[in-house]
């Protein structure tokens, strides 16, 4: 069995950045196994400009940000297999993967990092009445077909959900021709940002319903149209609101969840809020050596954000193999981190300040819109600190930084408490 | 007199900016909360820009497309035009991101460029391995 200090399961963002962090941290053998036929993930399909503006202040599209790390990664001489879909991973970290050349074949870990992405929610999920035609498709599914495979799904176009991927898509439609007829959104607010909100709707002139959904899609074969209608506070349809849409297409744009098939197959702790793992303060599942970031540990909505997380990870993976780390996994004082009201969750869950590095940054999500209001961080029953915030909504990740000499001051310390209070 | 709504997109705050103009002269600006609200509005509402992604038409290559931008942001009214020009611009493969895919779009002065790379397809046509 061919053996691998550290082995990455996706080459995205997220992989190729801990790739190289792991490198620059001493690690020699390291393997990145990507299931598509080039690396840099869901990057390579996100052909619209504005990432990278915290990593390389400059506004990159998706496939430029990707090839920045793809250029390290080679440089680096990283190993990397393409077309190679991993299968299975042990608690032991022996890794089963398979691709056309060398078959099935299984690789021994030092340590594994998981940065399988995330996928998008799938269309049974959403519950809609009647057939199922041709001319239903996920937003990223069209986005794929469109920017890479250079072929238009539709000309007639409703969209539902006003996700970034949903606002990206009806932009991307109206330029290639087609007509975007409305954005229909379930909540009152969207969880798109707002410049996608402006440049890729007002600037068209596309109608975004909020408070609105599908009630109904017409059409055996093909969709022939659908029907939207106003919901109210409990999402509950309301009668009489019902406004008929003709288009050819509909496109779901209703949410991502991680890719943690592999993940459960292992029998790592999964945290129900995020869909990804539980992680420890090194971004450690709780199998031993183990590792995750990216969007398999939660949903991200910015690329930078999971260039920093994965490097974190390829840090702590490089740590663990270099056996430089004082505490095995689930051993030594692990303090609780919770999401308190307001707040969906955190990543990470635990800390333990003996592994701990001079800081932390904690990422979470708020659980609704909030105006004028603060982010508390509370130690047991002592708040140490208290930010203001003019606005926060679910769609934008927010995060903290904890210090471990602030930590370390607290030895009783059992319990961080993340939450929103009124100022 | 006319008034224009906008939404300033340079924070998650999102105030709504009305900008009142006479003619071509701006009269006044309200609604923002900083200083950055009222930049925005006023270039938005004398001089619209955008940076424009698409994508182009490859032959001989590994993609069927390569995604392509202009270098600079052009003017808002250009989008279409710019758009329109580069559906009959055909490029052959390889293309490595930076190349100059079209000069002068849109009689904007400013280039498109490659945003992507496409290698050579091995064989003309028929399938390729890794
Ligand atoms: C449509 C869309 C638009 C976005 N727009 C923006 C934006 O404008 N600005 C911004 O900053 N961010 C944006 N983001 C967010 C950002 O792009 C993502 O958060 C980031 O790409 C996530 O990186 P990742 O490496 O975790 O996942 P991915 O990029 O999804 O990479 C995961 C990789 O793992 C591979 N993989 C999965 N399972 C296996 C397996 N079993 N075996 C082998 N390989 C496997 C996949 O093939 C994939 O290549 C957008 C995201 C999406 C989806
Ligand atoms: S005006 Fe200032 S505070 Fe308001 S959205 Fe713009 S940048 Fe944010």
């Amino acid at each position: 069995m061919r053996e691998y200090d550290i082995v990455i399961i996706g080459g995205g963002p997220a992989g190729l950045a801990a790739a190289v962090s792991a490198r620059e941290n001493g690690i020699e053998s390291i393997l990145i196994l990507e299931r598509d036929d080039r690396l840099g993930g869901i990057l390579n399909q996100c052909i619209h400009n504005g990432f990278g503006l915290h990593t390389f202040q400059e506004e990159l599209t998706g496939p430029e940000y990707a090839d920045r790390y793809i250029r390290q990664a080679k440089q680096l001489e990283i190993e990397y297999k393409l077309n190679t879909m991993v299968m299975d991973i042990r608690p032991d970290r022996t890794v089963t993967a398979m691709n056309k050349t060398d078959g099935v074949f299984t690789i021994r870990a030092g340590a594994v990092i998981l940065a399988m992405g995330c996928r998008e929610r799938a269309r049974g999920a959403l519950n809609i009445p009647g057939y199922r035609p041709a001319g239903i498709f996920s937003a990223g599914t069209a986005q794929r077909l469109v920017n890479i495979e250079g072929y238009m799904p539709g000309r007639e176009v409703v969209i539902l959900g006003s996700g970034d991927i949903g606002l990206i898509m009806a932009r991307r439609m109206t330029l290639e021709g087609a007509h975007v007829k409305a954005v229909a959104e379930l909540m009152p607010y969207s969880g798109g940002l707002k410049r996608n909100i402006v440049q890729c709707l007002d600037d068209y002139g596309i109608p975004l319903k909020l408070s609105h959904t599908v009630v109904d899609i017409k059409g055996r074969e093909r969709v022939e149209g659908v029907t939207l209608a106003e919901v109210d506070q409990n999402s509950k349809p309301i009668p009489g609101t019902e406004e008929d849409y003709p288009c050819d297409t509909l496109l779901l744009s209703v949410g991502l969840i991680p890719e943690n098939e592999l993940s459960r197959g292992m029998g790592a702790v999964m945290d129900p809020a995020t869909s990804g793992p539980k992680v420890n303060e090194s971004l450690e599942t709780s199998i031993d050596g183990v590792f995750a970031c990216g969007n398999v540990l939660h949903v991200h909505d910015l690329v930078d954000h999971v260039s920093k997380e994965a490097a974190a990870a390829g840090r702590n993976a490089a740590a663990y193999v270099k056996g430089s780390r004082t505490v095995k996994n689930g051993g030594g004082k692990a303090i609780l981190l919770t999401a308190a009201s307001g707040v969906r969750y955190t990543v990470p869950s635990t800390v333990r300040p003996e592994q701990m590095e001079d800081s932390l940054t904690v990422r979470f999500r708020v659980d609704n819109v909030y105006r004028g209001r603060c982010i508390s961080v509370y130690f047991d029953q002592e708040r140490v600190s208290r930010r203001k915030r003019p606005v926060m909504a679910p769609g934008e990740m927010e995060e903290i930084v904890l210090t471990k000499e602030q930590i370390l001051g607290c030895p009783e310390l059992e319990t961080i408490r993340i939450t929103v209070e009124d100022e | 007199m006319e008034t224009k709504n906008l939404t300033c997109i340079n924070c998650p705050m999102g105030c709504s900016i009305t900008v009142e103009l006479d003619k071509d002269k701006i009269i006044s600006v309200t609604g923002n909360t900083c200083k950055r609200g009222e930049d925005y509005a006023r270039k938005e509402v004398t001089d619209p820009t955008r940076i424009v992604t698409t994508t182009v038409r490859v032959t001989g290559g590994r993609s069927a497309v390569v995604p392509v931008k202009t270098r600079q942001d052009i003017p808002k009214e250009k989008i279409f035009d710019c758009v329109r020009e580069l559906k009959n611009v055909q490029v052959k493969a390889p293309i490595r991101i930076g190349d100059v895919i079209a000069a002068d779009i849109a009689q904007t002065g400013v280039d498109v460029v490659a945003a992507g790379s496409v290698e050579e397809c091995a064989a003309a046509a028929g399938s390729i391995e890794e």
